[in-house]
């Protein structure tokens, strides 16, 4: 997020040096890893993430500098005026290889079993440098993979101890979860007094996991779980796709960043086994129903403002756990992927005369903190979960390279029905801004039964904009309603204080937990940048943009489910199943 | 989230009291949190900063705890673990090993009958090694709560030590 | 030669713990001499003139950095004065903070109206505790005779000073460590740039000292007739204090002029070795230093002689071996000092002082290979080039210039 800004419109200060005796000339204030890269030269980093305040610890960027006595870290080190840099002398090799020697002697080397096998920046560099047997001996500790939640797990063994994690955690989320502990050899990353994530401020979000370099923060993997239940010929198993898959999941298969791959995946999802292959942008229109109709009770019958959205399930914890006395503030709307499976284990089985229990629903979800959302007690019905098994999109990714699919080559096919029709509204779930200009079309044209001519609310959208925080204003009948659209809790969290301190000019608030929305998630594939967060964005709109449908409440299957099951929005049999409710989260000890 | 634990209060008033005055002696300053938690450890007879305390202190002062944790692993100093009524210190660096630190601690150890990291059983005493704590003109030398006891080459010196620390 | 008292005159001479003690003998002259100057550059000049370099270790050229800090432009400027000496053997400020602490603290508000400060700070090691009441009296007695606070000696000039506490951990003594624990951190130093001259202590123009360095500066000041210029050889002047300890009769500190040879200092100050022992080895500067063979002895402690002779002054500890402890011994000792005390946040010092550790110990067992020696040096050099700080760079210091003066210590048997 934070890296310095170099000056992009004024005419830039230009310096110039050499690598590797190549002339190079970049703006003022470039490092010596980016001037590389812009020719085409990759200085080998662990710690240095494009996205993150340089911390320089690693030092395996080291390069030689002529005139320097010692190497200069190639990721903190701005290029001056004649520089000349060296990234390929016998010294800068044999101390990249050293590092990466000393690295490999405190890790667990069971690579061929890790999660992040063939997906590690670790073993690509081992890799790449050829690193063999090496004489140090083994001095990792043995530690076993801590597995306390339903989202995240933490391995020591491989950490290491770059840092990243704990940065995201602090610099993105404002959480501070994690922390380094201790120093030499036993410094390592953990949490406070070593208690297990979710007892801490963690609110699993997973975005330490996605900039972990090795295996040492992933995702708990649920693959088997699914497995099993494709092999079950008793189990009827339904998978619905959240929004923002469909365009990160080809950047695992060599496609360009924002790639879409709707059709593609949903063969897959087929080819997998699935009895039906659903869409959460159905949900996500069901969600806009309810959370747009509760929008309009609250605005008109003196409810709680700002409402505040609740698809996100990290945003959800967080409020438990940092915000519970302002609660209330939370639609009390499901996520549209626990509206799904709400709706698949009864309308959808009672249509298909199937029994409920019967039903495996699964998930394909960006997201980490999605499998906690879906072990909530609360997200169910007659002792029966919305959904049984969420896995993320990278174990998708997992799943499709078992069973040996190409997915480029894959033809593309279309959701199943009835579950599986989503407009464009329920499209731009995935990216920040995307809920509330959905829920904004929805709630305009239902106040003033006007179609509204022109669906696009720019103001809400875009990564960049206000820091992470939009605003803009809406005009209903007889009211302005002033909205804020938020990502990232570090945002979320200056929000809330406004609220708790009463100053809150906001009517509806939406927030995601995650950069960019739900496109930038936890559970999104390695190498998940702010970059590619931006690629993703455009290509969720472009869908929305190619949709005939664009608008929640004209979605046909939507309106049949109210008109064959659910009588309106916000009726009884809608707050029995698309409704929940928040709890305060106790932490480990509170104090007056 | 997953578990229904119930809130804590876990902080006797009295101390509460007192880390309160320390607090309020540092003005609340996070940033003389070191200064701090070295004056909280000694609250404690174990001289230690306890779990609920490190807590406490965190969100008096507005703080992550993680932050406390971190320090409180990270200067050898500080301690998240009970140490003893009496931590005995001993110098394992270079000026003093050459003035046989190493035989200090041997005899120490057979007095008290524990090793480097244990506790005595009734937990007045506790053995631990550390760095040269500036006291190399007195080597071989002990550090106990702040105060050096130094030349102690003999194991009459050692045990008129040990026995005056009751 | 013997010991001289220019940086010492005031050991002995009042009550550490009255101000007007202090200002019987001369205290606070110095402050109101600084003041009194046209342009407090020349403070920095008369530093320069003495050649003095800092006395932390790092050796830097103090009059410069003054100059330097001088210039850096920015609001609230802050003076730290590093009293964290974690350096083995090394207990000079000590002294200097037990006998003199109102000096230091005069030297402190020189140093604040020279750089245009308003805060300075002492971080001082938690290992001297015992004498942050003294300096917490002086600080208190020197703000109520307006020597700190507002509008100090009517210069319009506001300075204060706050005394904060290390908690035992060496690398607090590398800057940008220490100001990370001043800020209510653990003290794992950052990378360079931002130099903390123009982005230190909470992100402002900071200039950082050395116990010793600072207090130089009121008697240079009261040095009328430039005495401390006739200290000294050539490039090395003045006076420097040394800390003796290992085996030696009489360790202790020891204020010497350059140019004193090393036998006179160990011999003749220290009381030399304990009777019916040889000299092993010497270390200079602390554990990150180079050791010499007894061929140093005849020596003259200066920075160009001792470089020359392949070690260094450094923070001035010298540390005595005697034949009881082997080379090898010694170099294990040394290791695990560092093992405890890297932060462990970069790889190579991390990882590489685990490992010479692991070799040093195969060595004392005679279980090294070859490979092993060849394995330890390139650590050596690895971490030296591409550590993150000067911990990591500095660590294997010892065991680099053991390496040279007792080669035959790593001549092992085993094969390839």
């Amino acid at each position: 997020m934070a890296n310095e800004k170099t000056t992009t419109d004024q005419a830039q200060e230009m310096v110039n040096l050499t690598i590797n005796n190549i002339p190079v000339s970049v703006p003022k204030g470039t490092k010596i890893m980016e001037a590389a890269k812009s020719i085409g030269i990759d200085i080998p980093h662990l710690c240095y993430h494009e996205d993150q305040r340089v911390k320089a610890r690693c030092r395996l960027c080291s390069v030689e500098v002529t005139g320097k006595r010692r190497l200069l870290a190639a990721c903190s080190t701005v290029v001056w005026e004649g520089m000349e840099v060296h990234t390929d002398t016998p010294i800068v090799r044999d101390t990249q290889v050293t590092i990466l020697q000393m690295l490999l002697a405190n890790h667990n080397q069971d690579c061929l079993t890790c999660p992040r096998n063939q997906n590690c920046d670790l073993q690509r560099l081992c890799s790449r440098f050829n690193i063999q047997q090496s004489h140090l001996p083994r001095v990792e500790k043995h530690e076993k993979p801590i597995v306390t939640n339903p989202a995240i797990v933490r391995d020591p063994s491989k950490c290491i101890r770059c840092g990243r994690c704990i940065q995201a955690c602090k610099d993105i989320q404002g959480i501070r979860a994690l922390t380094y502990c201790g120093r030499s050899a036993d410094l390592r990353v953990t949490t406070a007094f070593d208690k297990p994530m979710e007892t801490t401020d963690c609110i699993l979000c997973g975005q330490c996991s996605l900039v972990c370099p090795t295996g040492a923060i992933v995702e708990k993997d649920d693959t088997q779980k699914v497995l099993d239940a494709l092999q079950d010929t008793s189990k009827h198993v339904i998978v619905q796709v959240a929004p923002s898959v469909r365009v990160a999941l080809g950047d695992a298969f060599g496609m360009e960043p924002g790639a879409i791959v709707t059709g593609q995946m949903v063969t897959a999802l087929k080819l997998l086994g699935f009895d039906k292959v659903f869409d959460t942008n159905f949900g996500a229109d069901l969600t806009i129903m309810e959370e747009g109709y509760e929008f309009l009770d609250r605005l008109q019958n003196g409810g709680v403002l700002p409402m505040m959205t609740s698809c996100s399930p990290g945003w959800v914890n967080f409020m438990e756990k940092h915000f519970p006395d302002q609660r209330d503030h939370l639609s009390s709307a499901k996520s549209p992927m626990s509206m799904f499976g709400a709706i698949a284990k009864t309308y959808y089985a009672q249509n298909a005369g199937i029994d409920p229990h019967d039903i495996v629903t699964v998930s394909i979800m960006p997201c980490t903190a999605k499998k906690f959302e879906a072990a909530r007690p609360e997200l169910g019905h007659d002792g029966l979960s919305d959904v049984d098994i969420v896995l993320t999109t990278r174990e998708l990714i997992k799943l499709i390279k078992y069973v040996g699919l190409e997915l480029v080559s894959l033809p593309e096919s279309d959701f199943d029905s009835p579950l599986g029709f989503g407009t464009g509204a329920g499209a731009i779930f995935g990216a920040t801004g995307g809920v509330m200009e959905a829920a904004l079309r929805t709630v305009y044209e239902k106040v003033t039964g006007k179609t509204l001519e022109k669906l696009d609310f720019e103001d809400v959208r875009g990564f960049d904009k206000g820091g992470g925080i939009k605003e803009a204003t809406v005009e209903l009948p007889g009211r302005t309603v002033r909205i804020c659209v938020a990502h990232t809790l570090k945002n979320a969290r200056k929000i809330m204080e406004q609220i708790r301190r009463g100053e809150s000019p906001y009517d509806f608030i939406e927030i995601m937990a995650c950069p960019g929305g739900c496109i930038g998630g936890g559970g999104q594939p390695i190498g998940t940048t702010n970059a590619i967060r931006r690629k993703r964005i455009e290509a969720l709109y472009k869908i929305d943009r190619d949709l005939p449908i664009r608008k929640s409440h004209e979605n046909p299957d939507i309106i049949k489910l109210y008109q064959d099951f659910l009588g309106e929005p916000l009726s009884h049999k809608s707050h029995e199943l698309l409704h929940t409710t928040y709890h305060k989260v106790p932490l480990p000890y509170e104090f007056d | 989230m997953l578990s229904e634990q119930k809130p804590k209060y876990p902080l006797p008033a009295d101390l509460q009291a007192k880390i309160d005055l320390v607090l309020e002696s540092h003005d609340y300053d996070f940033t003389q949190i070191v200064g701090i938690l070295l004056e909280v450890q000694d609250l404690d007879e174990m001289h230690y900063v306890p779990e609920p305390v490190a807590y406490y202190v965190a969100n008096r002062l507005n703080m992550p705890v993680t932050n406390v944790f971190d320090i409180l692993n990270f200067y050898s100093e500080l301690s998240s673990t009970p140490r003893a009524k009496y931590p005995i210190q001993v110098c394992t660096s270079i000026a003093c090993h050459v003035n046989d630190s190493d035989g200090l601690a041997a005899k120490l150890k057979e007095l008290l009958n524990i090793d480097f990291g244990e506790t005595t059983y009734d937990g007045r005493f506790t053995l631990e090694k550390v760095t040269c704590f500036g006291a190399c003109d007195r080597a071989p030398a002990v550090r106990i709560n702040g105060h050096v006891y130094d030349h102690l080459d003999t194991t009459e010196k050692i045990r008129a030590l040990l026995d005056s620390l009751k | 030669m013997s010991e001289v008292r220019f940086l010492t005159e005031n050991f002995g001479q009042y009550d550490p713990s009255s101000i007007n003690s202090y200002m019987s003998i001369g205290g606070f002259q110095a402050l109101r001499q600084a003041v009194a100057m046209d342009d407090p550059e020349g403070i920095a000049t008369l530093i320069s003139e003495a050649k003095v370099r800092g006395r932390g270790g790092a050796e830097y050229p103090m009059g410069r950095k003054w100059s330097q800090a001088r210039a850096v432009k920015g609001e609230k400027k802050i003076i730290i004065c590093n009293a964290d000496e974690g350096e083995t053997t090394t207990f000079k400020d000590r002294e200097l903070i037990k006998n003199d602490p109102f000096n230091l603290i005069e030297a402190m508000i020189i140093a604040g109206y020279v750089m245009g400060a308003t805060d300075g700070y002492i971080y001082m090691r938690a290992e001297y505790a015992c004498y942050r009441p003294l300096l917490l009296n002086a600080i208190r007695q020197a703000k109520s005779y307006g020597f700190l606070g507002q509008n100090i000696l009517g210069k319009g000039f506001d300075y204060d000073i706050h005394l904060y506490s290390g908690a035992g951990a060496y690398v607090c003594g590398e800057g940008t460590a220490l100001i990370r624990s001043i800020e209510g951190k653990a003290g794992r130093p950052r990378m360079k740039p931002p130099f903390i001259k123009v982005s230190g202590l909470f992100a402002r123009p900071t200039c950082l000292n050395n116990v010793e360095s600072l207090s130089l500066v009121p008697h240079l000041l009261r040095d009328k007739d430039k005495r401390y210029l006739t200290y000294g050889v050539g490039e090395s002047v003045g006076t420097k204090l040394v800390s003796v300890g290992g085996n030696v009769k009489h360790p202790g500190v020891f204020e010497i002029p350059f140019g004193t040879t090393v036998r006179e200092i160990i011999d003749g100050l220290a009381g030399g070795l304990p009777d019916g022992h040889s000299l092993r080895l010497i270390q200079f500067g602390g554990a990150s230093g180079k050791i010499a063979g007894p061929d140093i002895l005849d020596t003259p402690y200066t920075y160009e002689d001792l470089r020359a002779a392949g070690v260094m002054v450094g923070s001035g500890a010298i540390c005595v071996v005697d034949d009881r402890t082997s080379v090898i011994d010694f170099l294990r000792i040394n290791q695990d000092f560092f093992y405890e005390e890297s932060c462990g946040q970069c790889t190579p010092c991390r990882e590489g002082n685990l490992h010479i550790k692991i070799i040093l110990d195969r060595i004392a067992n005679h279980t090294a290979t070859k490979d092993d020696i060849k394995t330890m040096e390139k650590m050596a050099r690895v971490m030296s080039m591409s550590s993150l700080c000067g911990l990591g760079e500095t660590a294997q210091n010892t065991l680099r210039s053991a390496m040279q003066v007792f080669p035959e210590v790593f001549e092992v048997g085993g094969a390839e």
